[in-house]
């Protein structure tokens, strides 16, 4: 029984990309009555995964001005100005995609190079500073490259440890990317690897980085999505293998 | 109690060069496209556009109409970074006042009320300081000494605002799922330029949605504009969604080229330029 579920489906080998969700989905982890606010495909499946097993509590939104069950059901109204109002209250939790973030969890998604003529404008920094003062923010990178994992950002939008002044509700829990978990759990808060994805190796994270990582001499797997989470991944939450169009295989 | 109905001219000939304009809706969502097609029309320029922004920004700043844009980002929404946006920021074409998207609410929130700034737990430790040197910060006056942005009123000349239904007198209602800021843009202004996909009765307000969807009132309002299809390529809900395929042509037609096809003649040409165009592709 342990690799196929009772109604045929193949649980052999997660993919890299249900590594990710699970590591997502993990950022919501006894998080209880809060707002999960996933900006991504994978978080999106993550955060739904979490609702579905460990985190039933849960509210997810519709991506426009509704908040809705699993199933779909409307349970409430959350237009933008009352979501930064949630976003002041401190009840949610966002991952957040980022273009560049560093050691200490700045993040940017303004621009590359210089602010005043940059080299290529992306989004703005939309809601990246008050979100970091206010609620805890994780992020989700899909693509582990030096490119994004630098020495130092170009516009911190999401502000990092080290610029925080100890902010009373600054939180940055986890980032997520396709090599592996990563958390600041370091005495100067600086970022840590947590754990490697299964088929990855320290020495192909640290090559990816171009910063200096803390790195413990034993770094443990990302763990195992259990049967159960991988028949709702692949069964319920994404069907439609949505996942596997953000990270390969 | 006057009637403000007007056209699309009349309300933009009111506006203008060197103005400070908010145009309300968010990203590619309820964005008064008609309005922002007669300013096109007209040679009014060196505008300070606040906006969360969508195609119209990259609209007037193709054109060279801005000089100064004050938003929190640009988006086409299904189509993340807004192309014609892009090319005129990294050519340094207009002035940036990049703000949080918090941070801009409480701008409009704080001209809305007539107060000079209010404070808001945004902005500090990011770039956001550093970009807008002029910003400051205040700390409470209570036992908790906290330190805050004091995010200056956006106090704006004019609103470009774009509702489901309005009445004559300017009563502006959505039907669709979110206000966005529309409100908040009007309360912000000195005058306010409210376009609908239908002018209605009065009566007719109350009959469809409840009165909390009465979001825009007429004190507010100096012009309304009937504009049926006046949000588009931008989505109106429940009216129309985001003509997306329209959308996908605007971010890869080069701007010249764009603007000759489309933005050449009036609305009605826009509109017969849109059909011509879906036609070809049928």
């Amino acid at each position: 029984m342990s690799g196929t579920a009772l109604n045929g489906t193949d649980l052999g080998g997660a993919t890299r990309a249900e590594y990710c969700v699970v590591a997502c989905a993990d950022a919501w982890r006894g998080a209880g009555e809060i707002l999960a606010s996933p900006m991504g495909v994978i978080p999106s499946v993550g955060a739904r995964l979490a609702k579905w097993t460990f985190a039933p509590d849960l509210l997810l939104t519709d991506g426009e001005a509704t908040l809705i069950g699993l199933d779909g059901t409307v349970e409430g109204w959350l237009p933008y100005r009352q979501h930064l109002e949630l976003v002041a209250s401190g009840r949610r939790h966002v991952m957040m995609g980022a273009s560049q973030i560093d050691r200490f969890g700045n993040q940017n998604i303004s621009c590359v190079g210089d602010w005043e003529r940059p080299r290529r404008q992306l989004l703005g920094v939309r809601g990246a500073p008050v979100n970091t003062l206010n609620n805890p923010t994780s992020y989700w990178i899909p693509r582990h490259s030096r490119r994004v994992f630098v020495e130092r950002v170009d516009v911190v939008c999401g502000v990092g440890y080290d610029r925080a002044a100890g902010a009373r509700h600054h939180r940055l829990p986890r980032v997520v990317s396709d090599l592996g978990v990563f958390d600041f759990e370091t005495p100067d808060r600086s970022m840590r690897l947590a754990s490697v994805h299964p088929g990855v190796t320290v020495e192909q994270v640290r090559e990816a980085t171009g910063f200096e990582l803390t790195v413990a001499a034993e770094v443990p797997p990302t763990r195992e999505p259990t049967p159960a989470e991988l028949r709702l991944i692949r069964e319920v939450v994404d069907p439609g293998g949505a996942r596997a169009r953000e990270v390969g295989a | 109690m006057g009637d403000k109905t007007m056209t699309a001219e009349e309300a933009v000939s009111r506006l203008e060069s060197g103005m400070t304009l908010g145009i309300g809706g968010w990203g590619s969502r309820r964005k008064p496209m008609a309005l922002v097609r007669a300013l096109l029309r007209s040679d009014v320029r060196d505008l300070t556009v606040v906006s969360y922004g969508g195609p119209e920004v990259g609209m007037l700043a193709a054109a060279g109409r801005l000089r100064k844009l004050v938003t929190a980002f640009v988006t086409l929404d299904s189509i993340p970074l807004e192309p014609h946006y892009r090319a005129a920021r990294e050519r340094g074409a207009f002035e940036l006042a990049e703000i949080d998207e918090a941070m801009f609410m409480w701008g409009l929130r704080a001209a809305a009320n007539r107060l000079p700034f209010l404070p808001v737990r945004a902005g500090l430790g990011s770039d956001v300081m550093r970009i807008n040197p002029g910003l400051r910060t205040v700390t409470s006056p209570y036992e908790d000494g906290e330190t805050f942005v004091a995010m200056p009123a956006l106090r704006l000349d004019a609103a470009l605002v774009h509702v489901n239904r309005a009445d004559r007198l300017g009563n502006g209602q959505y039907l669709g799922p979110d206000p966005y800021f529309d409100d908040l843009f009007c309360a912000a202004a000195e005058s306010a330029y409210l376009s609908c996909e239908r002018v209605v009765d009065t009566a007719e307000l109350a009959k469809t949605g409840g009165p909390q969807s009465l979001l825009v009132k007429r004190h507010r309002v100096t012009g309304v504009v009937e504009a049926p299809g006046g949000a588009h390529f931008t989505s109106c809900a429940p009216d129309h969604d985001r003509d997306e395929a329209f959308q996908k042509l605007y971010a890869t037609t080069p701007w010249p080229e764009f603007s000759a096809r489309f933005l050449a003649g009036d609305e009605a040409a826009y509109r017969a330029a849109v059909a011509a165009w879906r036609e070809e592709g049928a």
